[in-house]
């Protein structure tokens, strides 16, 4: 690697890139922060001069977030672990086991992957609706719990463990669902907490799902009611605004900033040896 | 699809078949497709019913004229499609989705290798660099989109207070049709060329270093070597980010909800906003349908064709 561009610049150009990335995240927790005078002040004060959580208790009052913060938790959680388990078992189904035209069902499961979400939205609705499932939790968490691009991860990931130990704990005599519990998910760990973490940002995010099968404020997710929040107050209220924005960003900053290497890792891997 | 070309592993069962009789084989066996069977089928059930049904669901739906009020949808036959592939507002629409595709696509794959080369180089802090340019992609387009939306504020925005002291005068992004779009391009750029360079720099890393140190032996400089050495090698990997930035874009909702609405007017009603348009606030479930069976087949194509050259020149590593 020979000089591209002279040492100095380089740097200059690196705090550059680091600059435009962190100055919208900057100007988000300080306007959160910042006294409701303070926002409307020309030229703009950089730095908040007195720190207030005022802006927080605006956003609590102009919407229930305690409720959307309760309901983006539970479909989290809950959509997280089912969508996992489903990717697990299918994973070590379609990895240790015999049956039937197996390749065809495998195509079958890995094809959902090339089938957009987007496309699927009005029939998926109508089901819901159907199934009388509109502003509740499984009509939010149960159409997202087929799991495709998780199971052909945890697939790939079994098949690259050795076999001598499966064989081992089948002399033994354990049955399957010991082996997969006892064996081959301690093993996998770092796989396991990828598919985690990459299914829990998507859960939490989950915008225009939510957007369709609620339409009751005790049901929206956070998301949502920040749309909602956002076209209350009219552009208006910035601080509040910007409250509300911090409260849907600092769960996953924050579980970023634990697991970033997982997430990484999760998405070279699946790009580049997909 | 490498995937379904890997071998299956042999359960140790089989082995040890030889020995046990021909019925308790059978049994075995037996019992073995039943632990299948109940291991896969609440996954297959789901995906079956919300990512196979719907398209079957939107197909039948597209031939019908359904306001989602009446009982029962009249069949029209193709007269959505007609209606639709001749409408000069949807021509609109496709050529608003492609331009919106082309930028961020272009935009991403240019920023995100030139990230890539940086973040490459042997600098101190890069890694801090390199995470902090990732961040925004797992954050919710949402709420990212309602922060630019302050940053754009032409009263109170971070980019009015930056560029005054320079003598200029921002636009009022959102509320302008000619800015909006581009507006909207700037906030899908900054959310994602993070992981297009993340996907880079891997590409970069794992590249074969003697071919470079040859050709930097036989004097080609940095630039004749990122261009006739390195950019081939890194060929698949474009092409990878290139359709699933595609597929991606095509698909953005969130921002465009937040940001815009699809306007002012219809100057950033992409094909995505207009699904969402005719199914859920104007309630023509018909042409919400048709709409999506378009989408639908325009991705197809693009799979296909990422198939197809994928299966001809896989080499990775």
């Amino acid at each position: 690697m020979s000089r591209w561009g002279t040492r100095p610049l380089q740097y200059v150009v690196l705090v550059g890139v680091a600059a435009i990335f962190l100055a919208p995240l900057y100007w988000l927790i300080s306007t959160a922060l910042k006294q409701p005078a303070d926002i409307y002040q020309w030229p703009p004060a950089w730095w908040p001069h007195d720190l207030t959580w005022e802006n927080f208790s605006l956003a609590w009052k102009a919407a229930p977030f305690d409720r959307f913060f309760l309901n983006s938790t539970i479909i989290t959680l809950v959509g997280t672990a089912a969508k996992v388990a489903n990717a697990v078992l299918t994973a070590y189904a379609f990895a240790y086991l015999r049956f039937p035209f197996k390749k065809v069902l495998f195509t079958l499961v890995l094809g959902a992957m090339m089938v957009p979400g987007h496309v699927t939205l009005l029939p998926n609705y109508l089901t819901v609706a159907s199934l009388g499932w509109i502003n509740t939790y499984a009509g939010l968490i149960v159409p997202g719990i087929g799991s495709a691009f998780a199971t052909f991860l945890m697939r790939q990931h079994f098949l690259t463990l050795p076999s001598e130990v499966t064989d081992a704990a089948a002399v033994d005599g354990a049955g399957h669902l010991r082996t997969l519990w006892r064996v081959v998910l301690p093993m996998s760990q770092p796989m396991l907490i990828t598919v985690v973490v990459i299914t829990a940002v998507e859960e939490w995010n989950n915008f225009v799902w939510p957007l369709i099968v609620t339409n009751t404020a005790d049901m929206r997710t956070l998301p949502v009611g920040l749309l909602i929040l956002k076209d209350e107050e009219g552009l208006a209220n910035w601080g509040t605004i910007m409250a509300g924005t911090l409260l849907v960003l600092a769960p996953m900053l924050l579980i970023f900033l634990v697991a970033q290497r997982y997430i990484v890792g999760g998405i070279t891997q699946g790009a580049l040896k997909g | 699809m490498t995937a379904l070309d890997l071998p299956v592993r042999t359960h140790p069962d089989e082995r040890r078949q030889v020995a046990s009789g021909n019925q308790e084989q059978r049994r075995r066996r037996r019992r073995e497709y039943r632990l299948f069977a109940l291991l896969v089928a609440p996954n297959l059930l789901v995906i079956a019913a919300f990512a196979y049904w719907p398209i079957l669901y939107n197909a039948f739906l597209s031939l019908t004229d359904w306001n989602m009020i009446a009982a029962r949808p009249t069949f029209v036959g193709l007269a959505n499609y007609a209606n639709i592939l001749t409408d000069p507002a949807f021509h609109k629409t496709l050529w608003i989705t492609l331009v919106f595709t082309g930028l961020i696509v272009a935009g991403s794959l240019v920023i995100g290798l030139a990230l890539a080369l940086l973040f490459n180089q042997p600098l101190k802090g890069r890694g801090v660099v390199r995470t902090i340019s990732f961040a925004p992609h797992i954050l919710s387009g949402a709420a990212v989109a309602t922060i630019w939306l302050f940053i754009f504020d032409p009263g109170y925005g971070l980019l009015r207070a930056l560029i005054e002291p320079f003598g200029a005068e921002p636009p009022d992004w959102m509320n302008n049709s000619d800015w909006a779009l581009p507006g909207l391009v700037i906030v899908y750029l900054w959310k994602n060329v993070g992981f297009t360079a993340l996907i880079y720099l891997a590409g970069l890393q794992g590249l074969p270093k003697d071919l470079d140190e040859a050709a930097a032996i036989d004097g080609a400089g940095t630039w004749t070597r990122f261009r006739r050495i390195k950019l081939p090698l890194l060929a698949p990997i474009t092409f990878f980010l290139l359709i699933t930035t595609v597929i991606g874009t095509f698909q953005a909702f969130d921002v465009i909800a937040v940001m815009t609405g699809g306007g002012p007017g219809d100057a950033t009603t992409t094909l995505s906003w207009s699904i969402y348009n005719e199914g859920f606030q104007a309630f023509n479930a018909g042409r919400a349908a048709t709409l999506s069976i378009i989408m639908f087949v325009i991705l197809l194509i693009v799979t296909a064709v990422q198939a197809r050259v994928m299966e001809r020149r896989v080499h990775y590593k």
